[in-house]
């Protein structure tokens, strides 16, 4: 589903993000990505969009070559739903126009139609009774929660999520970690940057270490919780797991 | 024992200083308007002034007229203003080098330069030999010729210098919308023109509107400069009226008077339009 072959990142021209990576992600399959800050996990994610322009190296997505200046990115980007840190709901629309946008403008649909998907998802999500309040009216958790069903009302073959628990309350990680959870036992590909090793553990079919811009190792995540090969890999573990 | 210590500590005398009000209940008088109050009877005061004294109500009759020459030309520049303003703001903003560079040496150029000697320039030097210029092929081709009248020329300069301050009002306004809005309106697939007109342009007008509304303002205010290439605006009328009457004191008694109704009534309907903004705003982060 997809592929990234030597992929490198560089900022200003002399900060390397990402170093000659080489990432592949099977239909159904969900890869979880740690490491440390700034060690580039978020920058390969961002790739996997274009929202970071790749320096070097490929992107295929559902077949689609994102370095082709002849794919229609508008439409890789609908195939591929996106999940932000900081939810980036659209605070002047009420849930249900977040949810709907682009389902009208981009998929073409029908205004009770999106709002039929809406309601299905936001259902999903937990939340449907939340349908015609404002973001800034609701909870961190709840916001997340909007956030993801927004991408899934686009009915996305991929669904990527870059750090989606790293700006919630403590207390409300666990109901957007559970939506995520139900998601990846349904079946969705998905690519998920986090810190929740919880979830890892729970979730991915495989865990990729990353530091320095480069996979130091991949691998089913019990085993490398349980036996890191890396030395590096040993050290982050032993600064986070306690 | 240990209270007592507490005691003497508060009643040392270099730490008290005068009487404090520890509520948080402010007095009427504090939380009162008293700048409208009086604003508003110096106001009232004035029109009582020309509705008794025959001076000042000549200088009136005399100066009233020209409101409807200010009110067109503040609406014409203004117009114009926003259409200049909004095209050089996206300009800057566009990813074209051209149309990038263009804006941004238009917007720098004018600010650079002030009011006054801009007006002079655009209405006696660049607008008569664009005309010309043009003319000599109109003139040519369709025996027809173009003529620009002078307070056209005065309100067409007012809006490429407010045009100007305009385009950083609507390029600040967009620029005031976190990237992460465009990012999540492009990875939903919008594109980039759908993502500017769903997602930013909408949350950045609440940051634009009001200093639109301090523009509107001052261009209402600007048109007074007109009045130095003679257009009977309000500003001109009462510098001929007093310069051949010799009654300085009505005069521009009777042309600050006008300007005060026009410039504080219209502030007082852009405080109930920011109000109202920010009402459905409240809550937010």
């Amino acid at each position: 589903m997809i592929s990234i072959r030597g992929l490198s990142k560089t900022f200003d021209k002399t900060i390397h993000a990402v170093a000659d990576v080489d990432l592949h992600v099977d239909e159904g399959e969900v890869v979880v990505i740690v490491g440390p800050s700034g060690s580039g996990k978020s920058t390969i994610l961002r790739c996997i969009n274009l929202l970071e322009i790749p320096t070097k190296g490929t992107v295929e997505v559902d077949g689609f070559e994102l370095t082709d200046t002849a794919t229609d990115i508008d439409h890789v980007r609908a195939e591929v739903g996106m999940v932000f840190q900081q939810f980036n709901l659209f605070p002047h629309l009420t849930v249900m126009e977040n949810i709907t946008l682009a389902q009208r403008k981009v998929r073409g649909r029908s205004r009770s139609e999106a709002q039929e998907m809406a309601v299905r998802q936001l259902t999903r999500v937990g939340i449907p009774e939340k349908a015609d309040s404002y973001p800034r009216q609701l909870s961190g958790g709840q916001q997340q929660r909007v956030a993801i069903a927004r991408s899934l009302a686009m009915e996305p073959q991929v669904m990527l999520f870059d750090e989606p628990t790293s700006a919630l309350d403590p207390e409300m990680v666990k109901e957007v970690l559970d939506v995520m959870l139900e998601l990846a036992a349904e079946g969705m590909t998905m690519v998920v940057v986090t810190h929740e090793m919880g979830f890892a553990r729970a979730a991915a079919d495989r865990l990729v270490f990353i530091d320095e811009g480069e996979i130091v190792e991949s691998g089913p995540p019990d085993e490398i919780f349980s036996n890191p090969a890396h030395e590096r890999t040993r050290a982050f573990f032993d600064k986070i797991l306690y | 024992m240990t209270q007592n210590q507490g005691t003497e500590t508060n009643q040392r005398s270099d730490l008290r200083r005068g009487p404090r009000r520890v509520t948080d209940e402010r007095p009427w008088w504090d939380t009162f308007p008293w700048w409208g109050a009086i604003i508003a009877s110096i106001l009232l005061w004035m029109a009582f002034q020309i509705a008794t004294n025959d001076d000042y109500e000549l200088a009136w009759e005399r100066i009233a007229p020209g409101l409807r020459l200010t009110v067109t030309a503040t609406l014409q520049a203004f117009a114009i203003a926003l259409l200049v303003g909004l095209i050089a703001g996206m300009g800057q903003l566009s990813r074209n080098v051209v149309a990038r560079n263009i804006a941004r040496t238009y917007v720098e150029f004018i600010r650079g330069i002030p009011i006054l000697p801009l007006i002079f320039t655009v209405a006696l030097i660049v607008v008569p030999e664009t005309t010309d210029l043009l003319n000599a092929r109109l003139d040519a081709w369709f025996g027809w010729e173009f003529k620009l009248s002078f307070q056209m020329r005065a309100t067409v300069t007012l809006a490429l210098i407010y045009g100007a301050y305009m385009a950083e009002i609507f390029r600040g306004g967009i620029q005031s919308i976190p990237p992460g809005q465009t990012e999540a309106g492009r990875s939903l697939g919008l594109t980039r023109r759908q993502t500017m007109n769903s997602v930013v342009l909408p949350q950045a007008m609440r940051a634009i509107i009001p200093p639109l509304g301090n523009d509107f303002i001052a261009i209402l205010k600007d048109t007074s400069l007109l009045s130095v290439l003679g257009v009977l605006e309000i500003t001109q009328r009462g510098r001929q009226f007093s310069a051949s009457t010799f009654k300085f004191r009505e005069g521009y008694f009777v042309v600050s008077f006008i300007y005060l109704v026009l410039t504080l009534s219209l502030s007082l309907l852009l405080g109930v339009l920011e109000r109202r903004m920010t009402r459905d705003r409240r809550g937010e982060r």
